[in-house]
């Protein structure tokens, strides 16, 4: 199901400081043509469907067409993201339409405790920093063979 | 490959790329959940004058196998112990596994958990009424650290809203490492070993897909996790469709190969995982037998895995087959049964599931139900929604078709191949499991985590992220004690520049020789050898051509194909950096699904009847092949060795 860019909607992202879809391509296949300044997916015969350019595209210009070799045509399915929720719409091929919502994140992005500040003590010991810091004891099998 | 109005690729490969030198003390290579658990622990132990570099070939964001998202944590203790953990991953591997490696792993999962849910991932919470909260719901109940109850769907598994899982967990990576101390859209290819010490991890290799420049990594210690391996059977969808691999396709075998070509043991690299999985679209089967409680009936609406029939078969594979939970790789094996006796599909009775739960429902919560059957794809396995959608599948009112994949690669789902490792330096660890840091493998100062510890299947994205911590542990440890010890690798930096950018010199060098450029005598692109590779092993390797059967003859044929292709590799061409990715993953595929194969040939029985077959060895030989499998490889003479390896039992039955 590999996703495609629409012609209209895409700016190259000239107004951000990266091309989006080409940033985010786990399996680097997103590319910017420098000069229609338009992005398209180099080898979709490689696409994973993660959804990972349609989701950070900041035109909504790309979107996913089923795997020509066994998908029927005609159905889609659009995320929408938020910031702390994702909004599905699945379209059925018949026309029925599904929309679901589901969060996402419980803390504002950029929030996550990196800990930058814990040293660990013991480092001969088989604690980790956050275990250690905690007062754990490390475990030790006791229903041995 | 060609498209239509477009160039084939936007950067064009240089014949003379940049080179850039970095000297560092700890390297990182990868970015999934193994390299950001690293990335947030290592300082923690570290000097705060140690160099540490990570490097991915993508984005950390969206890197690894949970690029997508996921909708449950497989690996979760909580009330259970740890040696019951060890338990169920031995029954479901056949016996044969490391318990010391799995018992660490599983006293320290729930730690990184505990994390997760701190950082901002929405975990399911368990109301004291029996109701299900989704994650946003659930904070109410409290998190699993202060005592609240999550959703099991399983002994070990938790339900989680993990669509920006990754997300998360390379976010506090990133702030525990600084984006200074991290290249992203970076390959390494191979990792160096010491001019003085051929044993011993110096340094690695690698180049941008970004830009024409090489870079070449002096290092005192390394972890190398960059995944299993995928692609490298062909699968059931061969054109668009193979893009849809149920393990993520830009998994090229890297952590093996590189591994292994550092002088590295691999272990037990003849286990192999061909999930059953919904047809075509892949998407996880785990909810629908565990949470909504479904069943799997063959082409005749029979109860397959219920028959006496099964039963009896399962006796032969006793104790796991007739343990309270059938390893995954039996079930695959009354699967195949069905198949080749003329009883498929397999259909999954999504329809009489839901309508059995709806019995006890209100509309709400029945609404609320298939959501939850939703986000499990949606969560992970997009495509399979799409599939449903286009075929008009709405699962209470239509079945749906599951089916055994093509083969994989991994060791941290239910699969155990991959490197040899030390255990932790601990009293009840047995010594042939322990050489000095817990997770180094046989080169000294090369460790690994994730896919690519071999022997303990079953840590998952949590148990992956918890280990990457216990190295990072490690790997200052032997920084500490034998990092003055590196002396550097031998090779000049033009040997480095030709052995990385070869494939570019092949292309440059020749094509102007036709007039269309991917066909030409004189080297092959990676796109066609994607395919041979996959055609080979599928044919005689026990691909899902031959409902995963293979013989020794078979082997032997294909291990000649392997040595022609491993030659034809040499002529390999990339005119943009975007092939010369491509090229240099057909390599690590190679040598990966050649340790495969090799590992197969040398173990003389059917150890995993479901995921692979030795027809002229059928059945298991516990007398002779009770033990590890172990296999090396020398780049320089090309010469494979395989032994076999002692199995010590730790924790009792």
């Amino acid at each position: 199901m590999p996703s495609f860019v629409i012609a209209e909607k895409c700016d190259g992202c000239k107004g951000g400081d990266k091309t989006a879809c080409m940033y985010i391509c786990p399996n680097d296949l997103m590319v910017l043509d420098a000069n229609a300044m338009k992005a398209y997916n180099q080898e979709p015969d490689q696409c994973w469907e993660c959804y990972s350019c349609v989701k950070i595209c900041p035109s909504q210009a790309i979107e996913v067409r089923g795997y020509s070799d066994f998908v029927p045509m005609g159905a889609s399915v659009q995320p929408m993201m938020g910031t702390e929720d994702i909004m599905w719409t699945c379209k059925f091929r018949n026309g029925v339409v599904k929309r679901f919502k589901f969060p996402i994140r419980t803390t504002p992005e950029g929030e996550a405790n990196a800990y930058s500040d814990l040293k660990g003590k013991d480092l001969s010991s088989g604690l980790l920093s956050t275990e250690e810091a905690d007062g754990m004891e490390l475990k030790v099998p006791t229903e041995l063979a | 490959m060609a498209l239509p109005n477009k160039p084939a690729g936007e950067i064009k490969t240089v014949r003379a790329p940049e080179v850039e030198k970095r000297d560092v003390d700890v390297l990182i290579i990868g970015g999934g959940m193994a390299a950001c658990g690293t990335a947030f622990e290592i300082k923690k132990w570290a000097d705060d004058d140690t160099k540490i570099l990570l490097v991915d070939k993508a984005a950390l964001e969206r890197s690894g196998a949970v690029a997508q998202g996921l909708s449950a944590i497989n690996t979760y203790i909580g009330e259970n112990k740890p040696e019951d953990y060890v338990r169920m991953v031995r029954n479901d591997l056949m016996g044969i596994v490391r318990e010391d490696l799995i018992f660490d792993l599983g006293r320290h999962v729930d730690d990184s958990v505990d994390l997760f849910e701190e950082w901002g991932l929405p975990i399911w919470k368990k109301t004291d009424d029996g109701k299900n909260l989704d994650g946003k719901k659930g904070m109410k109940s409290g998190t699993l650290k202060s005592g609240a109850t999550p959703v099991r769907t399983g002994k070990w598994q938790i339900m989680i809203n993990g669509e920006s899982y990754k997300r998360i967990v390379a976010e506090a990576g990133k702030k525990a490492l600084g984006d200074e101390n991290i290249l992203e859209r970076v390959f390494i290819v191979e990792i160096l070993n010491d001019k003085n010490d051929p044993n011993r991890a110096a340094g690695a290799v690698g180049f941008s897909v970004r830009e024409n420049k090489v870079y070449i990594i002096s290092a005192k210690v390394m972890m190398v996790a960059c995944g299993g391996a995928v692609n490298i059977y062909q699968p059931r969808s061969v054109a668009e469709g193979k893009g849809r691999a149920w393990y993520p396709v830009w998994n090229a075998g890297s952590t093996y190969t590189m591994a292994l070509r550092a002088g590295a043991e691999l272990s037990m690299m003849e286990n192999r995982f061909t999930p059953a999985r919904f047809k075509d679209g892949y998407g996880p089967v785990g909810a629908w037998f565990l949470l909504f409680k479904a069943k799997t009936v063959n082409g005749l609406g029979e109860n397959y895995a219920g028959s006496d029939d099964a039963k009896a078969e399962l006796q032969k594979y006793a104790p796991y087959g007739t343990a309270a939970v059938t390893p995954t790789c039996l079930r695959n094996h009354l699967m195949m049964k069905e198949y080749k006796e003329g009883r498929g599909p397999i259909i999954m009775e999504t329809t009489k599931a839901l309508a059995a739960l709806g019995e006890t429902m209100d509309k709400k919560e029945l609404k609320h139900l298939e959501s939850e059957a939703w986000e499990d794809f949606l969560d992970m396995s997009v495509g399979q929604a799409g599939l449903w959608c286009a075929t008009n599948t709405e699962p209470e009112k239509k079945d749906s078709e599951i089916m055994p994949t093509e083969p994989y690669l991994l060791g941290s789902h239910s699969g155990c191949c991959g490197i040899w490792c030390s255990g932790p330096e601990e009293d009840w660890v047995p010594a042939s499991y322990k050489w000095g840091y817990n997770r180094m493998t046989t080169v000294r100062g090369l460790f690994t985590a994730g896919d690519g510890v071999g022997c303990s299947g079953h840590k998952f994205s949590s148990g992956s992220h918890a280990e990457g911590r216990i190295i990072a542990k490690s790997m200052i440890q032997y920084l500490k004690a034998e990092g003055d010890k590196v002396s550097g690798f031998a090779e000049t930096d033009q040997e480095l520049v030709d052995m990385v950018y070869y494939p570019v010199y092949n292309y440059l060098d020749n094509f102007e020789y036709t007039t269309a450029t991917d066909v030409n005598p004189k080297y092959c692109k990676p796109a066609g050898m994607a395919m041979r590779l996959m055609k080979m092993t599928n044919e005689y390797g026990a691909g899902t051509g031959t409902f995963y059967m293979t013989n020794g003859k078979s082997l032997e044929v294909l291990m000649d194909l392997f040595e022609m292709f491993r030659e034809d590799l040499e002529k390999i061409a990339a005119a943009d950096l975007h092939e010369l990715l491509r090229a240099w993953e057909i390599i690590h595929r190679l040598y990966t699904v050649q340790a495969h194969t090799r590992h197969i040939q040398f173990r003389e029985e059917s150890r995993y009847p479901g995921f692979y077959y030795r027809g002229d060895f059928m059945g298991q030989n516990d007398e002779e092949w009770f033990c590890f499998t172990n296999s090396s490889y020398n780049k320089k003479t090309n010469e494979w060795t395989l032994k076999k390896e002692p199995y010590v039992k730790i924790i009792s039955d």
